[in-house]
């Protein structure tokens, strides 16, 4: 029972200490770039540039897009999609724009490109090959299906 | 016809196979600049430290190949390859910072603390120039050449084996 009570002790103590630990990547602690949290002034202008940035990957978090991250980087680039967009310039240029530096990586919009085609074309040929089995099978009819699937 | 037994058990076999290889591979997630081979871009940074000047694209035009380190006061890594790049410096390279997101009292306490091998010291608090750069952390490297062109670009902080690769992707710039 005391065993028991003191390995329970032990887990809570290294939860409170994991909670309190510092974090190892830390971050910069200048102020956020005027437009990361900023929105714009005109709700269509927003409007766009949230519809693009929800498209952006993150590129120190990897996973999320720079509208959900809360990375000092994302931040910098949610300033940069919207100035860019305040400045006339259209989404899938901007996005263009980072494709040149990052590669697709950094677009959660995939392109039809050298390295991407088989993406499209896979799942194009597989319905295909379904389609062509089975025209096949309801073709042949009982007999030669029985043939076919013969043990 | 048995091929349409043996074409599915195939391809499962092939995909469990790259699964299994792609798997034991190391984890790759860098992302590599696709702006080398290709002229710095415009840019002008205001000075971050009273006793270096501030950057722009012209101070790479000067016919010598440099190194551009972009770094941060608060970037542990950046304290790891600090004394490498007072190496750098020693063998007479020419290293132009640029400090991300960076206020001037933590970079004059970084650079007491740990060197200073910087000719020019430009501030970024909005990450554009990585932007432009293609770069996607804190620290990197780039060797520009005389002309600005981008010519090199080093991911992450540079250790002792970088220092003489380093040399030679400047010796190749010239």
């Amino acid at each position: 029972m005391t065993r028991h009570f003191l390995a329970w002790m032990a887990g809570l103590a290294a939860m409170a200490s994991a909670m309190f630990a510092m974090p190892i990547l830390a971050q910069s602690s200048t102020a956020p770039a005027p437009y990361a949290y900023q929105q714009l002034d005109d709700p269509a202008l927003e409007r766009r540039a949230t519809d693009l940035m929800h498209t952006l990957r993150c590129l120190t978090c990897q996973s999320q897009s720079i509208a959900d991250s809360d990375a000092s980087m994302a931040g910098d680039m949610r300033h940069q999609v919207r100035t860019r967009i305040l400045a006339g310039e259209e989404p899938e240029a901007i996005r263009a724009w980072l494709i040149e530096r990052y590669g697709d990586y950094v677009s959660y919009d995939p392109q039809v490109s050298a390295t991407t085609w088989p993406l499209f074309a896979v799942p194009l040929l597989l319905l295909l090959l379904a389609g062509l089995i089975l025209r096949k099978r309801i073709g042949r009819g009982g007999v030669a299906d029985r043939e076919g699937e013969g043990t | 016809m048995r091929w349409t037994l043996w074409v599915p058990l195939a391809l499962f076999t092939f995909f469990l196979g790259l699964a299994a290889y792609q798997l034991s591979q190391p984890k790759d997630d860098v992302i590599v600049s696709g702006m080398i081979g290709k002229p710095l871009p415009q840019f002008s940074l205001e000075p971050i430290s009273p006793d270096r000047p501030g950057v722009s694209t012209a101070d790479f035009q000067d016919g010598t190949p440099k190194l551009l380190n972009i770094w941060a006061s608060w970037c542990l890594p950046c304290i790891a390859e600090a004394p490498h790049l007072e190496r750098l410096k020693e063998q007479g390279v020419q290293i132009i910072g640029i400090a991300i997101r960076d206020k001037p009292e933590d970079v004059a306490r970084f650079l007491n603390r740990h060197g200073n091998p910087y000719t020019r010291i430009g501030s970024d608090d909005l990450s554009a120039i990585q932007f432009e750069l293609g770069s996607s952390g804190v620290p990197e490297t780039y060797v520009i050449d005389g002309d600005g062109m981008i010519r090199y670009q080093h991911i992450g902080d540079v250790r002792a084996e970088h220092v003489p690769m380093l040399i030679q992707q400047l010796e190749a710039a010239r």
